[in-house]
């Protein structure tokens, strides 16, 4: 695929979670919880309501179509805030400070008063209604020439549990949104660019880790197309693969088109109730129906049906849009008979509703005469917009699993910004922005580890990127062997994971005391797999040395390493002094590392000497 | 700083410095929708005084403030004319902490006037901070034998979240309802699902932000209003519609005082009350003041000051016959203010000393029950 010819450009969004002390807006800690912890429950109706300009924005107008009614669990670690029942604190300094660093490591200009405001979002998932934001920095570069268009910190959105149940405890995290400008022409391009900002923004040591932490949205167009934002991108891999196949997608939306245009199709009927059609049905769908709607779309056969992404076609964008009236989705003739409607079913409405070969009916099954209205005015819609010159509407999707997307609702516009009244201003000086040092990156961090450490580049670059890198940099500050760390750290424990071991439960505590007992020689480094094993297993660092092996006394000792030395004299006596390498581990193997290391070498010196003495003539 | 809008929505500050005047941009008029009223609902007057259940954004301060008037309301609240047909009176834009007891006389007449015109109820629109004294004030200057509902919002209005909308449309129900007194109707939870409907002279805002702020103090809510349903249930103690005959007693006695005593308290602090009519002390427990404080009370007691003692324990019943600095002060000539509430007990010695020039006489309507402010018995716990 040529994307240079279809015309491509993309931007990316990416939100990153601050790793601050306090949530943005309240003085929270920003933990995450299970939502099985809630303390408490209520429940809330959200409006829609105007801009200052007077006007309602058109992506809350189309949320207007549902209930909406929204369930939210509190817990000891939420409060009056997140509950939208207290106004909200002062901007976090903390997370400003984050945003403006990273602000000077794009070479941003930061804004000088910081405007916090209010983004309009009905779908549940803030208690108030609205996502407060604030722009504090613009027009940035990349060193792939691109830019960066601006910055803004933001409150993460709840969690949804499930349907209508939010969760509490995430809204309200500092989250940091950076912005490109639509500066880039290849899928892979959207995809490096995507990780070298993450890198930048680790680089700083001061944002969230793990899944979830960061999400990508992707603005894409293509020639004849029009912008999409997909929203929710988690991995990073399947950035170039959400690209492509949004590529795919407008394109064939717009051969759709073409291939409408050339059969001079149209919309022009109004819906019509068939409810009576389907009285005797074996679709449960339809049999629980209270109105079953239909509409003809003439000249659409075959094209409803076709496919314009994996596992999607025309029909699915059909049926997203008609899902905002409440509805479960569509049936439409280009895959029917199918879902317990029979071919006698489809033509009894073919023929009721007039439609020949050529065009395609689309059935919507509601539980009232409003909302059946409400969906097959959607799905005349959208057909409309499949027959229009511009095909492929402004949108915003989600991602689905496989990199292919759905409809979310329409493209926002500046109408859904309020300034949000209940914070003050804040002042950006030359002193503030003075005082701020750039971090290293970790691309360069991973150079000087390389050679400061004598480790591999792969090794050192792989180590920067990891969550681990702190314990790594503590370990080395207390003395323990950066091999050693960096050994345990991506091998060791990369291979207990394939194992399956819970590596995750093993606090950063228990790896330095695991580090500093083999550096004081309480146990060998052949047994951190087995500590390891037994510390993921919840026993505690101690525990875990008693069980691999019983203390072992000097008089124990002396008599294993007696009989170790006898039974291999001819090696003693052939390498000499040198056979204490190799004994060493012969030994600690032997004792499974409970003793001390310099014990061992000092007493297997004494043997080693005394077969040596004992042998000279 | 120069506030600058820009495309994407959000708004930055920039040095006024760096910013070029290129002009004004063209004047547009504010559109006005009307919303289509049911001619066969019943009619309600809606009196705008202000407040967060109809607040936008100032650009001149950049903070929240009142200037709908009741039309906007009914554009922002479209079910509302589910309920009923409404009059609008703008009466005032104010937050409620500017509110006076002038503005609480032109109210009385606004709604007299209202209610004489043959309304079935009244909601009166009202920033929440003091509404609990407004809704005191007009219970004591009107004798209505319809509803009278003050309602506000706790969330402003320009919040998807807000309470305003729920409120208003409880509101509206109350004051559709059987109910025969003046009321405060807001939320009962912090949930959506009811409202509360409070006595005017027993009700206190007991939280600074949260929706369920407002509560009965010393007695149950009237009744409740349940969302969406808009149903109305009224308790046995709530007094009906038609019970009372309309007449508006409107004169109010400004001088009078009202002054929460602390431990270490100066009694110079009493001596900027001389002159005035009447003042209420929120006293501690049973209803004391320091023993330092005895002289100068008695002092302007004999000067003419109506002193009447309250509890700022809020729940309970002054009792000034237990300890011995209570039965001083009886002796000082303090009236024990029974279980009213600080703040009802100043709005109704405006409105006693206001119709009542004897001063004996005076004193005795304060120990009366009026309209539900001082309760006989106390039937109710915390």
């Amino acid at each position: 695929m040529d994307y240079k010819e279809a015309g491509l450009t993309a931007g990316i969004e990416i939100h990153q979670q601050l790793n601050t002390k306090e949530k943005l807006f309240c003085h929270c800690p920003t933990l995450l919880r299970d939502s099985s912890e809630h303390s408490g429950e209520f429940f809330r109706y959200l409006r829609v309501t105007e801009s200052e300009m007077g006007e309602i924005d058109r992506a809350a107008q189309e949320e207007l179509k549902r209930d909406r009614k929204f369930d939210y669990f509190t817990y000891d670690t939420t409060c009056l805030v997140e509950n939208d029942e207290e106004p909200p604190a002062p901007l976090n300094d903390e997370a400003l400070s984050v945003c403006l660093t990273i602000a000077k490591m794009f070479g941003m200009t930061p804004v000088r008063q910081v405007h916090t405001m209010r983004k309009l979002v009905i779908d549940g998932s803030n208690t108030s209604g609205f996502q407060r934001t604030a722009l504090v920095a613009l027009n940035g570069v990349l060193p792939t020439g691109g830019e960066i268009e601006t910055i803004c910190l933001e409150e993460e959105a709840a969690q949804r549990v499930k349907d209508d149940i939010f969760s509490l405890d995430r809204l309200g995290i500092p989250l940091i949104e950076i912005t490109t400008s639509p500066c880039m022409h290849s899928p892979e391009e959207v995809q490096e660019v995507a990780e070298y900002i993450g890198m930048v923004l680790r680089s700083t040591g001061r944002v969230k880790r793990g899944i979830g932490t960061i999400r990508q949205d992707v603005n894409i167009s293509i020639r004849g197309g029009a912008r999409v934002e997909i929203k929710g991108v988690q991995e990073l891999d399947l950035i170039a693969e959400v690209v492509r196949r949004e590529v795919q997608r407008q394109q064939n939306l717009l051969a759709i088109s073409n291939e409408l245009t050339k059969r001079k199709s149209s919309v022009n009927d109004t819906a019509k109730n068939v409810t009576e059609l389907f009285k005797e049905t074996k679709s449960t769908v339809l049999k629980k129906a209270k109105r079953i709607y239909a509409i003809r779309l003439e000249g659409f056969a075959g094209l409803v049906g076709r496919e314009i992404q994996p596992d999607r076609r025309l029909g699915s964008e059909m049926s997203d849009y008609a899902k905002k009236c409440g509805v479960g989705g569509i049936f439409h003739t280009d895959e029917l008979p199918a879902y317990g409607i029979t071919a006698e079913e489809v033509a009894r409405l073919r023929e009721y509703i007039d439609a020949d070969s050529r065009d395609c009916v689309v059935i919507v099954a509601a539980v009232n005469d409003t909302q059946a209205a409400c969906a097959v005015n959607q799905v005349i819609i959208r057909a409309q917009v499949a027959l229009s010159d511009k095909p492929v509407p402004e949108e915003t999707r989600k991602m689905l699993e496989t990199g292919s997307s759905a409809y979310m609702r329409p493209l926002p516009g500046a109408a859904r910004m309020y300034p949000e009244t209940d914070v003050l201003p804040v002042i950006v000086d030359d002193d503030r922005l003075n005082t701020i040092t750039i971090p290293e990156l970790l691309t360069v961090k991973a150079e000087r580890y390389a050679q400061e450490y004598a480790i591999d580049l792969n090794y050192a670059t792989r180590l920067v990127l990891s969550e681990k890198l702190p314990l790594f940099e503590r370990a080395v500050a207390e003395g323990i062997k950066p091999k050693l760390a960096v050994f345990t750290i991506l091998s060791t424990c990369t291979e207990l994971r394939r194992e399956g071991v819970e590596v995750g439960k093993i606090s950063d505590e228990d790896y330095l005391a695991t580090w500093h007992a083999v550096d004081t020689g309480r146990a060998a480094k052949e047994a951190i797999p087995d500590l390891f094993r037994g510390l993921a297993s919840g026993d505690t660092l101690d525990e875990v040395l008693q069980k691999l092996a019983p203390a072992v006394s000097r008089q124990d000792l002396e008599s294993i390493i007696h009989t170790i030395i006898t039974d291999r004299s001819d090696f003693v006596l052939q390498k000499g002094q040198a056979a204490l390498g190799p004994l060493m581990g012969v030994v600690m193997s032997e004792v499974r590392g409970s003793v001390d290391g310099k014990v061992v070498s000092e007493i297997l010196k004494k043997e080693i000497s005394a077969v040596l003495a004992a042998k000279k003539p | 700083m120069a506030v600058v809008k820009l495309d994407s929505g959000y708004n930055i500050g920039v040095d006024p410095d760096s910013c070029t005047f290129f002009g004004y941009p063209a004047e547009s008029t504010a559109k006005k929708t009307r919303v289509p009223q049911k001619k066969d609902l019943p009619v309600l007057s809606i009196v705008s005084t202000g407040g967060t259940i109809a607040s936008r954004i100032d650009y001149r301060t950049g903070s929240v403030t009142s200037q709908f008037d009741a039309d906007d309301i009914l554009v922002a609240i479209p079910e509302l004319a589910k309920v009923a047909q409404y009059r609008t009176i703008p009466l005032a834009t104010i937050l409620s902490e500017n509110m006076t007891p002038s503005i609480w006389q032109e109210l009385a007449r606004a709604v007299y006037k209202e209610i004489q015109s043959g309304v079935t109820g009244i909601i009166i629109t009202h920033g929440t901070d003091t509404m609990a004294y407004s809704a005191a004030a007009l219970s004591f200057m009107i004798d209505t034998p319809v509803p009278v509902v003050f309602v506000g919002s706790q969330r402003s209005a320009d919040r998807p979240s807000s309470d305003n909308a729920m409120n208003a449309v409880c509101a509206a129900s109350a004051a559709t309802s059987d109910l025969g007194e003046v009321a405060v109707v807001m939320h009962a939870t912090t949930n959506d699902d009811t409202c509360a409907i409070h006595r005017g002279t027993r009700v206190r805002k007991m939280h600074s932000s949260r929706r369920d702020a407002f509560r009965s103090m010393g007695i149950d809510p009237l009744g409740f209003v349940a969302y969406p349903s808009r149903e109305v249930t009224l308790k046995s103690h709530t007094v009906r519609r038609g019970s009372r005959k309309l007449a508006l007693h409107d004169k109010l006695e400004k001088h009078c005082g009202l002054v929460q005593f602390y431990p270490g308290m100066s009694p110079e602090l009493l001596k900027a009350y001389e002159g005035y009519k009447g003042l209420v002390l929120a006293g501690t427990g049973l209803g004391h003041v320091s023993t330092a404080l005895i002289p100068t009370l008695k002092k302007l007691i004999q000067g003419g000051t109506l002193v009447v003692m309250t509890t700022q324990c809020m729940q309970g019943r002054v009792c000034d016959r237990v300890y011995d600095t209570g039965r001083d002060l009886l002796s000082a000539g303090v009236i024990e203010g029974g279980d009213m509430l600080p703040e009802a007990a100043l709005v109704k010695m405006m409105w006693v000393l206001g119709n009542e020039r004897d001063p004996e006489k005076a004193a005795e309507r304060m120990q009366e029950d009026l309209k539900g402010e001082y309760n006989r018995r106390s039937t109710h716990g915390l």
